[in-house]
């Protein structure tokens, strides 16, 4: 698992995809931005990149925080086993993409979709063209590691409390390097509501506690 | 003390001559420690141990060194007992969101394999209650005893209640001895060898925080966990009273408390108060949040909070 340094210097900004939204666009994205100064200061910051990226990250909102979301670095995602790259068999030459709305007969069986409106089906997230990445309802192509931008496109407002640390879960230390986890390790993106458990043992009722004898005090 | 042991010199020494007078004293307070305490093992400097506050740096020392020997007898490890004082600038705060804790009790376990506590009867510092949703937090309507095949259940939520590290604890109030009291960094904390197992202080409690060890603890040598802290995690002996420090051993060097790590849900949020930019700061900023029987005026360290 890798690690993010809350208190690193202005870490550099991956790009995670190819760039090739308008920048006129960020703001929209993150309507948090709201001072004209952070504004600014995003402006200024985007002049000195050569290759621009494709989301910016909420500059000011939370200082220590340089370089996020794209700064953010986590775990791999939790594919099925074999099932990455999807080119190996998605490779446009052997398969044709096939853009009609169905029920999958041949493969991906066992995937229920159970996520948002009955409507939705692969196509919506999954690009028919580049199998390997992920597409923003936009277009823009997201890759599977940043796929909690896709998330949050109809889910602003757990992805603001992601990125701070206060929706999911962060291990590691309190006052320096934390892991994260994507959306998708806790959310099975196809069926997102959290899975119940079996709850570990309860305590012990008093009268079934028998205090042993012996000890020193 | 009707019947105190009779004291005699050591009678070992034949005409050597080396029954001196500091021998002799040193197993007369042993024999009247023994008459005191009614058993025989407390050692000498166990007895004349004072208070963790009012000892030197070297006393401190010797205690640990003291300490850790009875440890390696007792446990056959090398277990390390930690005296990492608070950090200047961090007072904790911790925060639960009760709109995602689902009751699996990961935590009231992790607790518990973290924090030494007695394994049979096992001693947990975590109870989650589990709620009826019509009722809000009522705790006429409260179970720590469930136990379905999953979680959550339908109509229910779960409210996971530990030491709310007041910063007006009733509990340090209370004791007779100055055995418990609040640190810099806000951890109420307890000598478990000034404690007198009273027990006032889990009278004075409201939130059953408090859990005392009415036997020896049976802690199995194989799950001792050798990270410990004086004022934490350390084994503890019978008839004293323990209590969650929010890991002292672990946060005191910048690490989450246990509970923190394993929440399958990250309903457990922890942090400095005093860092604007904490996680701790965000919540108490922009969520619902509330204290625990707040009309106590405790003033608990400890929030609980609504994530959506």
């Amino acid at each position: 698992m890798k690690r993010l340094a809350r208190s690193a210097g202005p870490a550099p900004i991956h790009s995670p995809s190819c760039g090739a939204v308008p920048r006129k666009d960020i703001p929209m994205r993150f309507p948090i931005l709201s001072m004209l100064a952070a504004g600014l200061l995003m402006l200024l910051g985007s002049a000195a990149f050569a290759e621009p990226p494709t989301v910016k990250p909420p500059a000011g909102t939370r200082a220590e925080n340089p370089g996020m979301p794209e700064g953010i670095e986590v775990p791999k995602p939790p594919f099925s086993e074999g099932i990455f790259p999807c080119t190996s068999c998605h490779d446009g030459k052997s398969m044709k993409p096939n853009l009609k709305r169905r029920e999958l007969t041949d493969m991906h069986t066992d995937i229920v979709l159970n996520h948002g409106p009955a409507s939705r089906w692969c196509l919506d997230c999954h690009d028919a063209n580049s199998r390997d990445s992920l597409h923003l309802a936009s277009g823009e192509k997201v890759p599977f590691t940043a796929s909690y931008l896709l998330c949050g496109q109809c889910h602003g407002d757990k992805l603001r409390d992601w990125r701070v640390g206060v929706h999911g879960k962060r291990t590691g230390h309190w006052n320096g390097e934390k892991q994260y986890l994507l959306c998708v390790h806790c959310h099975n993106p196809h069926s997102p509501r959290f899975k119940p458990l079996k709850p570990m043992a309860p305590p012990a009722h008093p009268e079934e506690i028998q205090a042993r004898k012996g000890g020193v005090r | 003390m009707t019947d105190p042991k009779p004291i005699t010199p050591p009678e070992s020494c034949g005409d050597s001559g080396c029954g001196t007078r500091r021998e002799f004293l040193g197993a007369a307070t042993a024999a009247m420690a023994a008459a005191l305490t009614g058993c025989g093992t407390l050692s000498k400097e166990e007895f004349l141990q004072h208070n963790f506050r009012e000892l030197s740096k070297q006393e401190v020392q010797d205690v640990i060194a003291r300490l850790e020997k009875e440890y390696k007898a007792k446990y056959g490890k090398d277990v390390k007992v930690a005296n990492t004082p608070a950090i200047p600038g961090v007072i904790f705060g911790y925060a639960l969101d009760l709109s995602r804790c689902i009751g699996c009790r990961r935590c009231v376990h992790a607790c518990v394999k973290e924090n030494n506590q007695s394994r049979d009867p096992e001693v947990q510092w975590i109870r989650v209650l589990q709620m009826d949703k019509e009722e809000g937090v009522n705790l006429q309507h409260a179970d720590q005893y469930y136990n379905p095949e999953e979680v959550p259940q339908e109509g229910h939520f779960y409210m996971p209640v530990q030491c709310q590290q007041c910063k007006k604890p009733p509990c340090t109030k209370v004791c007779p001895v100055g055995a418990t009291w609040r640190e810099k960094d806000g951890i109420v904390v307890v000598d478990y060898n000034w404690c007198i197992g009273c027990r006032y202080c889990m009278a004075a409690c409201p939130y059953g925080a408090r859990h005392f060890n009415w036997g020896e603890p049976n802690l199995p040598a194989d799950q001792v966990n050798t990270n410990t802290h004086y004022l934490g995690n350390r084994p503890r002996p019978k008839g004293v009273v323990e209590k969650c420090t929010f890991c002292i051993q672990r946060t005191r060097n910048g690490q989450y408390p246990a509970c923190v790590e394993i929440c399958p849900t990250g309903s457990r949020k922890f942090g400095n108060l005093l860092d604007k930019d904490s996680e701790i700061r965000y919540v108490l900023e922009n969520k619902r949040v509330f204290k625990f029987k707040e009309d106590l005026n405790t003033q608990p360290n400890f929030f609980y909070f609504y994530g959506v």
